[in-house]
């Protein structure tokens, strides 16, 4: 089939009349050639390029590919991308192609159930990596466990005596984290809705951000990261309910915190600068400085992996019932991790109070690139999930895709009314949803670049919004005290 | 005056008498009543003063024992305030916006029954001869048909004179205002907006038709810079404001927008 397929491929180099016949070489964006230079005929297509592609890398399933020349995408066949009265036939093209993912994600469009039931405005949301949980924490100072088969409410975990900043699961999928606005953290178990072990006290003022430990260091997920309002992070024992470290270092709020998967922990502080820390220890190994105002998140290009442990929650999605030893999963946490990071040289993207993102790498001083565009404070920013691109969102009412390896600007999504506050990523990075203050979710195409679909539906303004890592269904909460679960 | 702090000086020698602490002791013992004693006896400006005097360190002394006792007690768990905000908007000092903002549904019901609550219930009626001025005109000037508006109007965008001959209302170009001052009651902000029309002036539907603004009059705004949004997700662009002054007298229109 592949083959016949790749006869009528190759048919017009044989009968095309005006022989324009291009030198290429097909490369990966690491640089590695697929194979020796061919010949292509200048109205090759997107779909023939790939299954030469396909061929030339002895693919077993075949995998879509995009493919780039220079910088411009090849949209629909090379001689729209190529001008060919200017190119110089001696030379060989270098065709540089992508790997996309093999599943699809398809886009939300229609709101599954509202589900009520907190009695103040939701200010978090997150479902667990392994897609089977949801958690929100509220204003009415509970956090809630939500049945995703019947969507339907089934806990109600009390505990907190302020509202519930932030939740966080394990990667694992076994516990989920929350922290509240008194500084306090509570470890609570999803099977039973129940509180595991003692409350974990000692910050002074809200939390920001909770970070468990990667799986592939220590399967038994029992450190846990905090970033507080009052400067510190800290790292906690949840088996013992003890503070291990206390990191102290930022002279303001610290407003997010990521522990990475070479055995660093990432804070970025109010104090404008972003550090890096041992985890071990909780020595200072790096200072980040240059922006020039309050940085209000960082996004680690290892932050999909991480958070999904093991498994990838879609391609693995069979996997998820056996019953491996844990040294077996942590080995696959470990290859996925290695696949996204080989060299432990992580990059990271920050955004700020000062209309900017910075791109920085683990490993040096300087950053790699200041990303500049958006007209107001920059929110939030998340790395797709395939580490290709990224996304920001921002108060100028605009979601802006970068590339992520050079922090190349590439599009503006435009379309809501009023500030952006968060987004998320579809597994399969084609996909972005964004919620706003102007109550709207909208669903934005990467590839077309412009939006997709328009989600209205909540009453008043959309705090959290997450995509499912196995990309099902998209959740989201807000004022309206209304949890709202999308589907296709 | 005395020369040198000789007190001291005998005093680090000498040593206080042996029955120095018994003394002051009861001196102090007494004090209370003394000064109970002299608050009696004194009689005119002298007890005036001295009864200020007292007053004041009595309350200075009450405010003391208070701070203490607040000391003593066990401070109260922090109640849960109402409006709960995520984390990256907690210390951005984001003003308490008002609730959900009033959808188009509703406005299209009140407009149906033609009754708004409206802010200014009850307007002074305005008579003809006091928005009209009676032209003459005519060789002679005896003709007197053709009318000066004398409020403010708004005139459309696209409003093509008559030929000035026939032309019975004049609405003079220094009066035609284009833009509102314009309250959001909820928000307590205000912004300076574009008018869309004229939907009604409560006095004549005449005043209506030629774009007449007087207080009391509703007006239709252009909202879309505010970025309100319906249930539906529609960017909200119009919406009716009913001025509150007399803009005939100020030169700008003041209006409150109608949630």
């Amino acid at each position: 089939m592949l083959a016949k397929k790749q006869k009528i491929a190759e048919e017009p180099t044989q009968d095309a009349a005006p022989p324009h016949t291009i030198q290429a070489r097909l490369i990966s964006d690491s640089g590695e050639e697929a194979g020796p230079p061919i010949n292509l005929p200048a109205g090759v297509t997107t779909q023939q390029l790939g299954l030469i592609c396909n061929a030339l890398l002895k693919n077993e399933e075949a995998t879509p590919y995009l493919f780039f020349v220079g910088e411009d995408e090849i949209k629909k066949s090379l001689d729209d991308t190529l001008d060919l009265t200017t190119i110089d036939t001696e030379n060989v093209v270098d065709i540089v192609y992508q790997p996309q993912a093999v599943f699809k994600v398809r886009p939300v469009t229609r709101c599954t159930s509202s589900m009520p039931g907190h009695a103040e405005a939701i200010v978090s949301l997150s479902f667990s990596p392994d897609a089977a949980h949801l958690a929100s924490g509220s204003g009415d100072t509970t956090v809630r466990l939500w049945d995703l088969n019947t969507e339907t409410p089934h806990f109600t975990c009390t505990g907190h005596k302020q509202w519930v900043l932030c939740v966080s699961w394990a990667p694992d999928g076994k516990r989920l984290a929350s922290g509240c606005k008194a500084g306090n953290i509570i470890i609570w178990d999803p099977e039973t809705g129940k509180q595991v072990g003692r409350t974990l006290t000692g910050h002074k003022k809200h939390i920001n951000g909770l970070s468990w430990e990667p799986y592939h260091q220590n399967p038994d997920c029992r450190k846990l990261a905090s970033a507080s309002s009052d400067g510190d992070c800290r790292i906690w024992d949840v088996v013992l309910g003890q503070c291990l470290l206390n990191i102290a270092g930022h002279t303001n709020a610290v407003t997010a915190v990521r522990w990475g998967g070479a055995g660093l922990i990432y804070t970025s502080s109010k104090d404008r600068t972003v550090k890096m820390w041992r985890a071990a220890d909780g020595v200072l190994c790096r200072t980040f400085s240059g922006h020039a105002h309050w940085v209000n998140n960082i996004a680690l290009n290892t932050d999909y992996v991480l958070r999904t442990g093991p498994f990838h929650p879609v391609t693995d999605r069979a996997k998820k019932n056996t019953n491996l030893e844990k040294e077996e999963l942590k080995a696959n946490a470990l290859q996925r991790y290695k696949a996204v990071c080989p060299d432990d040289v992580e990059s990271f993207v920050s955004c700020s109070d000062d209309n900017t993102l910075y791109l920085w790498r683990s490993n040096q001083n300087k950053c790699v690139e200041r990303m500049t565009g958006h007209q107001n404070v920059v929110n939030d920013v998340k790395y797709s999930p395939d580490v290709k691109l990224i996304a920001s969102a921002s108060f100028d009412k605009s979601v802006r895709l970068w590339r992520a390896q050079d922090g190349k600007y590439m599009a503006t999504f435009r379309g809501h009314v009023q500030a952006v506050y968060t987004l998320a990523w579809s597994a399969d990075s084609r996909l972005i949803v964004s919620g706003s203050k102007d109550s709207t979710l909208k669903v934005w195409s990467v590839q077309t670049k412009k939006l997709a679909q328009e989600l209205p539906g909540h009453a008043d303004e959309v705090f959290g919004v997450d995509w499912a890592p196995d990309g099902s269904r998209v959740a989201s909460a807000g004022k309206d005290k209304v949890i709202k679960l999308w589907a296709y | 005056m005395p020369q040198n702090e000789y007190m001291e000086r005998h005093r680090k020698l000498y040593g206080r008498r042996l029955d120095y602490d018994v003394r002051k002791r009861k001196k102090e013992a007494r004090l209370p009543k003394d000064r109970a004693r002299k608050a009696r006896k004194l009689r005119g400006i002298k007890a005036k003063l001295f009864q200020k005097e007292r007053r004041n360190e009595k309350i200075q002394m009450k405010k003391k024992i208070q701070a203490h006792e607040e000391k003593k007690v066990k401070k109260q768990e922090e109640k849960v305030e109402e409006g709960a905000l995520p984390h990256y908007l907690l210390d951005r000092g984001v003003q308490s916006s008002a609730k959900v903002l009033s959808n188009m549904l509703k406005q299209k019901r009140k407009e149906k029954a033609g009754k708004w609550d409206v802010p200014i219930p009850k307007v002074r009626a305005q008579s003809d001869a006091e928005v009209f001025k009676v032209l003459k005109t005519g060789k002679t000037k005896r003709k007197a048909w053709k009318r000066m508006i004398t409020k403010v109007t708004f005139v459309g965008e696209n409003f093509t004179r008559k030929p000035p001959k026939f032309e019975r209302f004049i609405r003079p170009m220094a009066l035609r205002l284009k833009k509102a001052h314009v309250t959001h009651p909820e928000l307590k902000a205000t912004f300076h907006l574009p008018i869309i029309g004229v939907k009604k002036n409560p006095s004549s539907p005449m005043f209506t038709s030629l774009g007449v603004i007087t207080k009391g009059t509703v007006i239709e705004v252009n909202i879309s810079e505010l970025g309100l949004v319906t249930q539906t997700g529609k960017v909200v662009w119009g919406k009716y404001a009913q001025v509150t002054n007399n803009p005939e007298n100020d030169g700008v229109i003041n209006a409150v927008l109608l949630v």
